[in-house]
């Protein structure tokens, strides 16, 4: 299987603490592949690595065989690194339509275009279209994001980030704070994905890790604590004793 | 699709109230010959609260020193039409080239830090910018002001017109600028550009993790931001025929601030609006008392912050309502 993003000895350091040591990881094309790992385990602070957010202390990242390590993180965007974010960021002057048109926009090369209106690419309406009515924002779509219930909100955080089509989709966290209930339809909506997509996920809940994910890396304090596909990490007793048995306890 | 398409669509629509407010313009140059020199300070107000909109209301960038691109347009026209040729139309470009370039090379310093970084480095700018036209007395006449600027007729497809007396000539003049401005921004701030500046004011890490560049952005639209502003300090100058260090001093960029703080940011006439009522208040309230006039301002502007501006005056906030209840 051809390998799509790769960090390779990524090492980030904050003063002391090294909350990225010596990372090494593959993610396949179509991947559904999980990070798990405790609080602290710096799986959050991997993605920033990953989308450019934070400069690596040392090692490389590589897109398709490209290192992209020093690579802003709109270029990175550009070329299908596409992320969503734990804590929602969203435009909250803007509405869901405005807010995905944009992306489409920017997706399509013409976000710098200051004299056609934006909706006036007749490409955008339908993107628009599919994405709103996938995640049901089709009633709430001229609304400003700031008035939204906080589930649409999260529905939009994650439609911001398939509106710039990615090859690479990192969901940080993408049902917290979602009810139970709801978890599912947002599972349901990254499963649907395009099989070529690989999608790297960090998530707490083991359900929807084990019935989501084919491969999971397990990281404790930085490291990469174990790696491999779901039935052996769910069977290996070293992560039920530093991650799973934990979760048991809170 | 079709509710999308419409929704789309929308957002460009004209709407009546910008119509109207478009033709009033136009209405208060032949209904109001006599004051029009009044009028004309209002519209290089409102063009220069324009000007500061872009980067506040829509990019979310504070500044405190927006009388730095205002001045240079000012003295690049009054020099211009002294030194080398008083055509108005020439004048004016030189005025927007000037304060265009100088607004790119300012960018860079708007690019780090935070906004109080930003307001303090913006005054900085107009402060170095005004001691620079106070001590290059031999160019700009120093704290005399620049004297003897003389325009040249104003050559138009209906003819030729001479600056009179009664600022006639200047009135029409500034509003065609300002309108043409008007109009360029209104298609910048509907179009892709436009609504990238506002998603990187709500938040620049989401912009930037949608691919798109911020620091581009922000260059860019200081840029013409700075140029619009050099428009307006360049009518100044050329419709008063005169250049002073007035036009760098912080009372300039607090002004424009203030007529924002009255007009409302972020949706394009907030200037138009705010530089009516600031300078009618200025204009009745210091004809009433004319040492007090500073006490009356301050005494409004609290009871705007208490009231709300929605409430006690913005004509956006009236109109809307049947648009709120549509929408």
């Amino acid at each position: 299987m051809t390998v799509v993003l790769e960090t390779r000895n990524l090492v980030k350091r904050f003063g002391g603490i090294t909350p990225t040591n010596d990372v090494t990881l593959q993610v396949h094309k179509g991947a559904r592949h999980a990070l798990i790992g405790p609080n602290g385990a710096g799986k959050t602070t991997l993605i920033n690595l990953l989308t450019g957010v934070l400069e690596p202390t040392s090692g490389s990242i590589w897109l398709d065989g490209h290192e992209i390590t020093q690579l802003a993180p709109h270029k990175r965007v550009r070329r299908g690194v596409v992320r969503t974010f734990q804590i929602n960021q969203l435009f909250s002057e803007l509405t869901p339509l405005q807010s995905l048109a944009l992306a489409v926009s920017s997706n399509l090369g013409i976000s710098d275009g200051w004299w056609r209106p934006l909706g006036a690419d007749p490409r955008i309406a339908p993107a628009c279209e599919k994405l709103l009515k996938q995640f049901r924002l089709s009633d709430v779509m001229n609304q400003r994001v700031k008035h939204l219930a906080y589930g649409k909100r999260r529905l939009l955080e994650i439609a911001t980030a398939l509106a710039c089509e990615p090859r690479v989709l990192l969901l940080d966290e993408p049902v917290a704070g979602v009810p139970e209930g709801e978890r599912q339809e947002i599972f349901d909506i990254v499963n649907a994905l395009p099989e070529d997509v690989s999608v790297l996920l960090i998530e707490h809940d083991m359900d929807l890790v084990f019935n989501f994910a084919a491969s999971v890396t397990v990281l404790v304090n930085g490291a990469v604590f174990a790696e491999g596909d779901v039935e052996s990490i769910s069977n290996d007793p070293r992560v039920k004793a530093v991650y799973l048995g934990e979760g048991e306890h809170a | 699709m079709k509710a999308v398409r419409q929704s789309l669509r929308a957002l460009v629509t004209w709407r009546w109230w910008e119509l109207a407010l478009f033709a009033l313009l136009a209405l208060s140059w032949v209904l109001l010959p006599s004051h029009a020199l009044l009028l004309n300070e209002i519209a290089i107000l409102a063009l220069f609260a324009l000007s500061l909109d872009l980067i506040l209301g829509y990019a979310g960038i504070v500044s405190l020193g927006h009388a730095a691109f205002f001045g240079i347009g000012s003295y690049a026209a009054a020099l211009f039409a002294k030194l080398v040729m008083p055509d108005p139309w020439v004048g004016m470009i030189v005025a927007i080239v000037v304060a265009a370039l100088l607004g790119a090379v300012c960018s860079v310093l708007i690019l780090r830090g935070s906004d109080l970084t930003r307001l303090m480095v913006t005054l900085g700018v107009a402060s170095i910018l005004y001691e620079l036209a106070n001590k290059l007395d031999w160019l700009t006449g120093g704290a005399d002001g620049l004297q003897g600027v003389v325009m040249g007729p104003l050559l138009t497809p209906f003819g030729r017109f001479e600056f009179d007396i009664g600022g006639r000539t200047a009135y029409a003049y500034t509003l065609a600028v300002l309108v043409v401005c008007l109009l360029i921004a209104r298609r910048l701030v509907h179009s892709p550009f436009g609504y990238s500046l506002q998603a990187l004011r709500d938040n620049r890490l989401r912009a930037a993790s949608i691919g798109l560049s911020v620091n581009a952005r922000l260059v860019v639209v200081y840029t013409i931001a700075a140029a619009i502003a050099g428009a307006a300090g360049g009518l100044l100058a050329q419709t008063t025929g005169f250049a002073s260090l007035d036009v760098f001093d912080f009372h300039r960029s607090a002004e424009v601030m203030l007529v924002l703080v009255i007009g409302g940011t972020g949706y394009l006439y907030g200037g138009i609006f705010g530089a009516i009522v600031f300078k009618l208040l200025h204009d009745l309230v210091s004809a009433w008392t004319p040492q007090y006039w500073n006490f009356w301002l301050g005494a409004f502007l609290v009871v705007l912050v208490l009231v709300g501006r929605e409430q006690l005056l913005s004509p956006r906030w009236w109109f809307s309502r049947s648009g709120r209840s549509s929408s």
